[in-house]
């Protein structure tokens, strides 16, 4: 008799303790894939910013009079360089978001210079520049898949009282923003 | 997404203890029918060892063997960019941890597998076949569907249960010989027990018969589930399925009868690559039957079309359901009930990209792996030069211009 209370004392401590314990281990888990899918982007975002000036610069030798496109690639990366120290997920998406739509007409450009577009190097960096772009693309993809996964966690019941009592915040989405989608770049000068 | 790999985890450990049980029951029945009572315990040691060992070996060099019997040869970035980055892009979109390895398969035909046993000790192979005809955006369908395998864990337990069935083979083969030329005389012929005697053995002969069939069924039947997961897969990877649609057509279109030694290589191989060319080549590819690997090319095609809502798992689902008939859908239950809407999204073509520069990017390739040193001559020409003139002087066969071969090692 005692033995079985014993059990039953076990069972209703051990059990719901296992249970938070599992949950907050998968809690832990998603906060770290969230991390590590935007230290993904951030790989990605820092190689197009070396990339660009060699681009530029090649760009330029074929196409000198491209001159404001030129220029509004190299301003709308400093501009995201200017805010890749930032914290706000948002406010680097935006700028991010402007860089990629610059590189789109660049290239939308150099599609009129046959000499430029059989230049070796262009190739190369056409193609890098691609592969890099589509990098971030499907690293922003994975890093929002985990955002999802972590902020359903965090509201849903019963998980939010253990997200609640470890202080566990929701993450900001990297969203590609419709409008910067849609616009085509304005450059003044 | 990831419930559904670990439901499928559940699901195949379930078929690997079943097989086991095949396996052993083989082993069990045949040495107690054929030595007699108290032959059962032999029989299932040899089942045992036949089968550890043969696990053995393609747990630890499955996918190095399968990577040499296919010709495949490991790149580095420099060989082939394309396909290393877009390699690299579906590691990203997968989540994956690590850069699987890279091969190419010097093969006219269009075809691509992935093996390893783990997401960490992965490899990817395609032909240069199919380097030269698909586009970029769906080779990067290709390589998602291989990359899905690998998420999936197809390798690992399409492997476990390809040597279960190996195994029974192997051992129903023996027992059948043992039948007919061995065995006999030592067998009791006394006459108590022997209608015992006589149930086991014929329980033991119908299972030789019966299990190698009834495993290669269900081998092909979890093989072909797990296509369409991998399509699914690919589909939300790429967020573009149309890519994957085209690429199948493309590939399933350009198989043509293979070799006397391709035959021989892809009855081990085929399985395993995004079309399997044997059946293709017959034109099976249209409909499926009880011993296909793989769930027929139109059909994929057409559930990959029928993706209107949708990138995810569950639209694929939506769309199998709509296209098969089939009311069960393929993705398990609960990886759809958290299922959150992935759009459709059309990749950047790239407008430059040409027929030839594939072609071009993937010569090059083979021509470096063969270790031809590559010199570009000032008029323009660029010389592929083969290993055993390294250190001599050439002449370039266009301008006349003299270079030294180990200068551009």
């Amino acid at each position: 008799m005692g033995w079985v209370v014993l059990i039953v004392i076990l069972v209703v401590i051990f059990l719901p303790l296992g249970w938070l314990i599992a949950i907050y281990n998968a809690l832990v888990r998603l906060r770290n894939a969230v991390k590590n899918a935007f230290s993904q982007i951030d790989v990605q975002l820092k190689r197009r910013y070396d990339l660009i000036p060699n681009l530029v610069e090649t760009v330029k030798g074929y196409a000198a009079h491209e001159r404001e496109t030129l220029e509004a690639v190299t301003k709308a990366r400093q501009q995201a360089i200017d805010v890749s120290g930032l914290d706000s997920v948002k406010d680097r998406a935006r700028v991010e978001n402007m860089l990629t739509q610059t590189l789109k007409s660049l290239f939308a450009v150099s599609e009129n210079y046959p000499d430029l577009k059989a230049n070796e190097n262009f190739l190369k960096l056409q193609e890098e520049l691609t592969t890099t772009e589509n990098k971030i693309s499907f690293a922003r993809q994975f890093y929002n898949d985990s955002v999802m996964e972590l902020n359903n966690k965090t509201e849903m019941f019963p998980s939010n009282i253990i997200a609640g009592m470890f202080s566990f915040k929701q993450a900001e989405f990297f969203e590609v923003e419709e409008e910067a989608e849609r616009k085509a770049p304005e450059v003044k000068f | 997404m990831w419930e559904q790999i670990r439901s499928n985890q559940r699901k195949s450990s379930i078929l690997v203890v079943v097989m086991a049980f095949l396996l052993l029951a083989i082993g069990w029945f045949g040495g107690e029918g054929f030595y007699g009572p108290g032959g059962g315990t032999g029989g299932l040691i040899v089942a045992s060892i036949v089968w550890i060992f043969l696990t053995l070996i393609s747990y630890f060099s499955g996918d190095s063997i399968f990577l040499s019997i296919s010709g495949a040869r490991k790149i580095k970035r420099e060989d082939h960019e394309v396909l290393w980055n877009v390699v690299e892009e579906m590691k990203i979109a997968s989540g994956m941890a690590r850069m699987p390895a890279v091969y190419i398969v010097d093969d006219p035909t269009p075809n691509a597998f992935a093996t390893g046993r783990s997401p960490d000790k992965a490899s990817v192979a395609v032909t240069t076949g199919l380097l030269e005809r698909l586009t970029r955006s769906e080779l990067q369908g290709v390589i998602a569907h291989e990359i899905g395998h690998i998420r999936n864990r197809d390798v690992l337990y399409m492997m476990m249960i390809g040597v279960m069935i190996g195994a029974i083979a192997l051992l129903a083969d023996i027992g059948v010989r043992m039948l007919f030329f061995g065995g006999r005389g030592r067998r009791r012929t006394s006459s108590e027990g022997g209608q015992a005697q006589a149930i086991i053995m014929i329980v033991s002969i119908v299972l030789m018969i019966l299990a190698p069939i009834i495993a290669q069924i269900v081998y092909f039947a979890i093989s072909r589930k797990r296509e369409y997961l991998a399509d699914a897969s690919a589909s939300q990877f790429t967020r573009y399925p149309e890519a994957l649609a085209s690429a199948l057509e493309k590939i399933s279109g350009s198989i043509r009868k293979p070799s006397k030694d391709a035959e021989k290589v892809n009855r081990i191989i085929a399985p395993s690559y995004i079309i399997n060319p044997t059946l293709a080549a017959r034109g099976n590819g249209e409909k499926a039957n009880l011993f296909s690997t793989h769930p027929p090319t139109k059909e994929r095609v057409r559930i990959l079309r029928a993706m209107a809502s949708g990138a995810g798992v569950g639209d694929y689902d939506v769309a199998f359901r709509q296209v098969t008939g089939n009311p069960v859908g393929v993705i398990p239950f609960r990886s759809l009930e958290t299922a959150e809407k992935v759009e459709i999204k059309k990749p950047d073509e790239i407008p430059s990209e040409k027929h030839i520069d594939r072609v071009r990017q993937s010569t090059d390739a083979i021509w470096r792996l063969n270790k031809y040193t590559f010199i570009p001559c000032d008029c323009g020409t660029k010389l592929k030069v083969p290993p055993k003139l390294q250190g001599q002087r050439i002449m370039c066969p266009h301008c006349g211009g003299k270079h030294d071969v180990s200068s551009w090692l």
